[in-house]
């Protein structure tokens, strides 16, 4: 896709507000944005270094979490006589604190990685997010556990211009994720079309042959693995705030399914595969909404991924990529064609 | 150049290589030679940092490179063209040839190699934009060992560069390989051919079961009834 093609979308999505009124539509839209830099997040690992993280709720859940604690404040009782004590912190610092924790996780995970591979990485992501789900259910000091955190200041405060009330606050949140969601791809293009990415790519391709032409695989890894779990901060950070309550089914299974499928429907390795997946993924179930029950909704939608893994196993990007290409290779050669038919004519002709 | 000293290498708990020595002066062409599962290609991961040994000294120009990590010993000049001509199947030619510099930093050089790699092989700059798993198997071989040069290496390890390939590309990959190495490359080859490779080297050593059991000049080795009887097919 050329660089006009992409400012212009990245211009209709600015100018959305002048013409949608609905709260209902803006509220599609901004979780369809929060799960698309999810989906961002989660082709950097599975699409580029071609390790699947089943648990890549636990950093979007971890974002949410460290950003609402620190916007609200808390109290951690260490020992008898010393306590912890946050105060509340802005909006915005709060939100720097959920990609820096998520990192750190992901950091972490990334350091597991290194030891297990396929399989065994899946496994341990997943209980990763297990681990922490049950952490933020049971440490109710800190998290108030099924209670959850309430009040949760919304994103706009803090931003002067927003908070005057030019702008609804659902509107105020489309740009919030619309302005986070675009320098996460910024961030993300700029990685993968680097050396960077083509040392990921390398060793998604073939881990002994990348080592062997000097790759450092460790590094990589991990530096995908951190990069990956501070954007899903981030969306969870944006998640927290748009809701403004956190409780512990942030850490549910089904989101870390929804990711995926957006990436492997859209095309994993693709910068454009998690947007399309996302949109796809995102729409779809509200459209359905008012003409089927909800039993027959998720059919449909089940039967649809089927579809689409069967008929389009590399994703809907890369299949719309190739056809396109063989429309222009066939387009030039008729082209050609007639060309040198009328030459030939033109000599027939003298 | 390089000195290898009683080595030792296990897969899990089989012992693989049991005190394997040998030397790579500069500028030479060495051949190891063996039988399946003698231990050839394990030799040259070990001294290429993919499998580091358990026992015994690699060094290379003076420094202990037992334990360095693969990305340092291609640094300070090894590369490795392994096994089974290995390519990154979903990149194009142009990029299996820049992977091949990773760790380079002089991008001017770079493209003068790259273009050097075009102008040795033309079918490869032909299709320099073709995903590398398209090629045939001749091809990618050739893209593999272009690949391994783009580092500029001083010593180059090549893994059965002959395998699986037809007749024609055998002659062309051999005549590459020695034209490398009389531009002053050091070659030390993996090969189940025996006859060719040790028609072309300056010196040989023959692995059996883990081990050196023998080593000499090329064409010694052609008349060593020994070699001859179990690894040239021939009636003594």
């Amino acid at each position: 896709m050329n660089t006009l093609a992409k400012w212009l979308i990245v211009a209709f999505l600015v100018t959305v507000p002048l013409w949608l009124g609905n709260q209902y539509q803006y509220h599609v839209l901004i979780m369809m944005g929060i799960f698309t830099i999810g989906a961002m997040s989660l082709n950097l690992l599975l699409g580029y270094t071609g390790q699947l993280s089943l648990g890549h709720v636990a950093f979007f859940g971890i974002g949410a979490y460290t950003s609402s604690l620190v916007s609200l404040g808390f109290d951690l009782q260490l020992t008898d006589s010393y306590t912890f004590v946050v105060e509340p912190k802005p909006v915005w610092f709060a939100f720097f604190c959920a990609l820096i924790v998520s990192g750190l996780c992901g950091w972490f995970v990334g350091k597991l990685s290194f030891r297990v591979r396929g399989a065994y990485f899946v496994i341990v992501t997943i209980s990763f997010a297990e681990v922490v789900r049950l952490v933020a259910l049971n440490w109710v000091d800190l998290t108030e556990g099924p209670m959850a955190l309430n009040n949760i200041p919304p994103l706009a405060s803090g931003v002067p211009w927003m908070e005057a009330g030019a702008l609804s606050r659902r509107v105020a949140n489309y740009y919030m994720v619309l302005a986070v969601g675009l320098v996460a791809f910024l961030i993300i293009q700029r990685l993968v079309q680097s050396r960077v990415g083509r040392a990921m790519i390398a060793l998604r391709e073939n881990e002994s042959l990348a080592k062997s032409v000097g790759v450092d695989v460790t590094r990589y890894l991990v530096l995908a693995a951190i990069t990956s779990a501070a954007i899903a901060g981030a969306a969870g950070a944006l998640y927290a705030h748009y809701v403004r309550i956190v409780d512990p089914d942030v850490f549910l299974f089904i989101y870390t399914v929804t990711m995926v499928i957006m990436v492997i429907s859209g095309g994993k390795g693709t910068l454009a595969g998690p947007l399309v997946g996302g949109l796809i993924f995102g729409i779809l179930p509200e459209l359905t909404r008012g003409h089927m029950l909800p039993e027959v909704q998720w059919i449909v939608y089940g039967a649809l991924m089927i579809l689409i893994v069967f008929f389009l196993p590399q994703g809907i990007v890369p299949a719309v990529q190739r056809g396109w290409a063989t429309w222009q290779k066939r387009r030039d050669q008729s082209a050609r064609d007639t060309s040198a038919s009328n030459g030939r004519r033109q000599e027939v002709a003298r | 150049m390089l000195e290898v000293d009683n080595i030792e290498c296990r897969y899990g708990k089989v012992d693989v290589l049991r005190k394997v020595s040998l030397s790579v002066g500069k500028g030479e062409f060495v051949a190891l030679i063996g039988a399946n599962g003698a231990g050839k290609s394990t030799t040259l991961k070990a001294i290429s940092g993919l499998l580091p040994p358990v026992g015994g000294r690699i060094t290379f120009e003076g420094e202990d490179i037992t334990r360095a990590s693969a990305r340092r010993i291609l640094e300070m000049g090894i590369a490795h063209c392994p096994e089974g001509r290995r390519v990154f199947p979903y990149m194009t030619v142009q990029e299996n040839l820049e992977m091949g510099c990773y760790r380079r930093r002089d991008w001017k050089h770079m493209s003068d190699d790259m273009d050097a790699v075009f102008d040795r092989f033309p079918v490869l700059g032909e299709r320099r934009a073709q995903a590398a798993g398209t090629l045939s198997g001749g091809e990618q071989q050739l893209l593999a060992i272009g690949r391994a040069l783009m580092s500029r290496p001083k010593l180059v390890l090549f893994d059965e560069p002959s395998l699986g390939l037809a007749p024609n590309n055998v002659q062309k990959t051999f005549e590459y390989i020695m034209e490398i190495n009389r531009q002053g490359t050091t070659v030390l080859m993996v090969e189940q051919n025996a006859y060719a490779a040790l028609e072309m080297c300056d010196r040989s050593y023959l692995l059996e079961s883990g081990h050196v059991s023998l080593e000499g000049r090329g064409d010694d080795m052609i008349h060593n009834p020994h070699v001859q009887q179990a690894y040239l097919g021939m009636e003594v």
